[in-house]
Formats: C-alpha cells, structure tokens, sequence
C-alpha cells in the first residue's frame, strides 16, 4: 500500500505488460474469460469474414495486464475504482508498456486515496488504452 | 442479462491471473499475505468481466454442439448464407469494446458467491474518419455477494461500427 508521506503529485510507475504478444495468450484469455469472439482467435473468421488484417486481443486482455501494473504499484485489495478506454487495437506481436502517473492525493470520508492517470502504448507509442484509477494510500 | 451464481473459485482465479500474465501470489496462495495487509485469494480487478462464464445465455460461448456458431469450420463462418452476421462481433464491423469502468465495494475473494444483474444506460452516436458511423451503448452491471452486499459496479461501453476499424 503505498504512503501519503512518501508520494506526490506527478510521480509515476511504469511496467512492460507484454512483449511479443503471442496469439496463445490471447486464447488463454478467451478461455478464462470465457469470452470466445472469434474476432480474438479465429484467423479465417476474422481476416475472410470480418476484415480485419489478423485476430486481434481483447480490450480486456489489456486492461487486465494494466491492472497488473496498477495493483504491483498501489498493493492488493486497495483499488476503488478502475476504468479504460480503449482506444486502438492491440495485435499479436504486439509490445506493450504502461505508465500510472499520480494526479492528486486526497482524503475523502475519511479515507487516504490516491488520483492515478493511466496511459498503455505499443511499440510505436501509439496509446492502446487510456484511463484512470483511484486507490486507497495509508497516511 | 442476469447471472444468479457466479461461484469465485480459487482455480478460476488462477487461470484468469495467468491469462493476464500477473504471477501475483495472492491470486493463487491461499497462505500468502501481501505488503497492503491482503490474505486468502482474491480475484484481479478485471476477473468480474468472466461472469460470462456463468451466464447461460452469454452469445460469444459456442452452445453445445456447435450449433449455431459464427465461427469458422469448413467455411468463414459457421452461419448459413441466409443468417445476418449483426451483432456484437458477429459480422463485418460488428461490435467492439469502446470502454470499461470497475467500481470496487469490498474486495472480491475467492468463496464468495455473486449474482449479477445489468441494466441498459446512455446510449449515443460519434463520426469517426476510421470507422464510419459509431453507435455507442452503456450498460451498467451490478455484482453482490451472498450477504446482498454491492461488491462490484461494472459499467461497459459497446460501439458498434459502420465497417471494420483499421487502426
């Protein structure tokens, strides 16, 4: 958990999610999540039928390994709030880094929170997701 | 959609945590204590999405035997020439995910037993140069476990596109 005393504004953390985005993983991910579109998996389906240049990750795939980075920097069991957009599509071969920035400290009903701005880009810097979470801090 | 028991089992939570490459212990080490006071399993931030699991009715599952499936087999896809392809993903410029937002309550673990319930919101349209004309619906899912306690707010954002985005 991370403490107010030892954070402020502006300071960031940043993970590689993933390098070389396997299409494996990403039926990993269908398989759990129970989500089989096969726009994910099915390579016919998708470039033949769909139009599409290859099967391509879920968003939530993404916003799952970003919420790896989020919960290694903020600790366990102390997000409140998690959201995305996504805004480009993630392929296989794809390299993905993420970068939580700290935007306000702040108390509210008596708890310590702290603001996060997320940011996930690929290896061309393109943002693949963008979003915010907010975390409990200890004073 | 409604799901009335959406079991959060130790083993699912383990294979959901690896799919997004996370070798957190407290995904899967019911005697692992984290730094942040964390103990016994508890599910990633996402893992309430897999509710789909346990929705009988969920269209992106193949049914049992296949039927039905817009999948490819023999061909493209598994649907009969006379069938639309519409629908979340199910065609050319069919669905996508646009947003998602978790509001976390209490701490989801392993154990526990949620029922969910979903509701449609806002709805809207947007032009976009990449993908033509973009319908964009909300729907907002309430997740409470065996004690009737909200533990998860999930709100998702679909888009529906006129042709496929290539980004």
């Amino acid at each position: 958990m991370l403490k107010a005393s030892e954070i402020k504004v502006g300071d960031t953390h940043s993970e590689e999610l993933v390098e070389d985005l396997k299409r494996t993983q990403i039926v990993q991910y269908a398989g759990a999540s129970g989500d089989y579109n096969p726009l994910h998996t099915d390579e016919i389906f998708t470039t033949k039928l769909a139009g599409y240049p290859t099967v391509f990750a879920h968003g939530m795939l993404t916003m799952g390994m970003t919420g790896r980075m989020v919960t290694n920097y903020v600790g366990d069991g102390t997000l409140k709030k998690y959201g995305v957009r996504f805004t480009s599509q993630v392929w296989p071969g794809d390299t993905l880094t993420s970068v939580a920035t700290i935007t306000d400290i702040r108390e509210e009903d008596g708890e310590n929170l702290v603001d996060l701005e997320i940011v996930t880009t690929n290896q061309d810097g393109l943002a693949v997701i963008t979003g915010s979470a907010t975390a409990k801090i200890s004073s | 959609m409604a799901i009335d028991k959406f079991l959060i089992e130790a083993s699912h939570i383990m294979m959901f945590a690896r799919s997004i490459g996370d070798d957190n212990p407290i995904y899967y080490d019911e005697e692992y204590k984290s730094e942040s006071g964390c103990e016994g399993i508890i599910a990633p931030p996402t893992f309430a999405q897999s509710s789909a699991q346990f929705d009988p009715d969920y269209f992106l599952r193949p049914k049992t035997g296949g039927q039905g499936w817009f999948g490819s087999g023999k061909e493209p896809t598994g649907l009969k020439p006379s069938s639309s392809g519409g629908g979340g993903g199910g065609g050319a410029g069919g669905g996508l995910h646009a947003e998602q937002h978790f509001e976390y309550h209490l701490t989801l673990k392993a154990g526990d037993i949620l029922s969910a319930t979903t509701k449609p919101g806002n709805t809207w349209e947007k032009e976009s140069k990449r993908a033509g004309k973009l319908k964009f619906s909300e729907s907002v899912t309430e997740y409470r476990n065996q004690d009737g306690d909200l533990v998860i707010t999930a709100t998702g954002v679909g888009v529906q596109t006129e042709r496929p985005v290539d980004s």
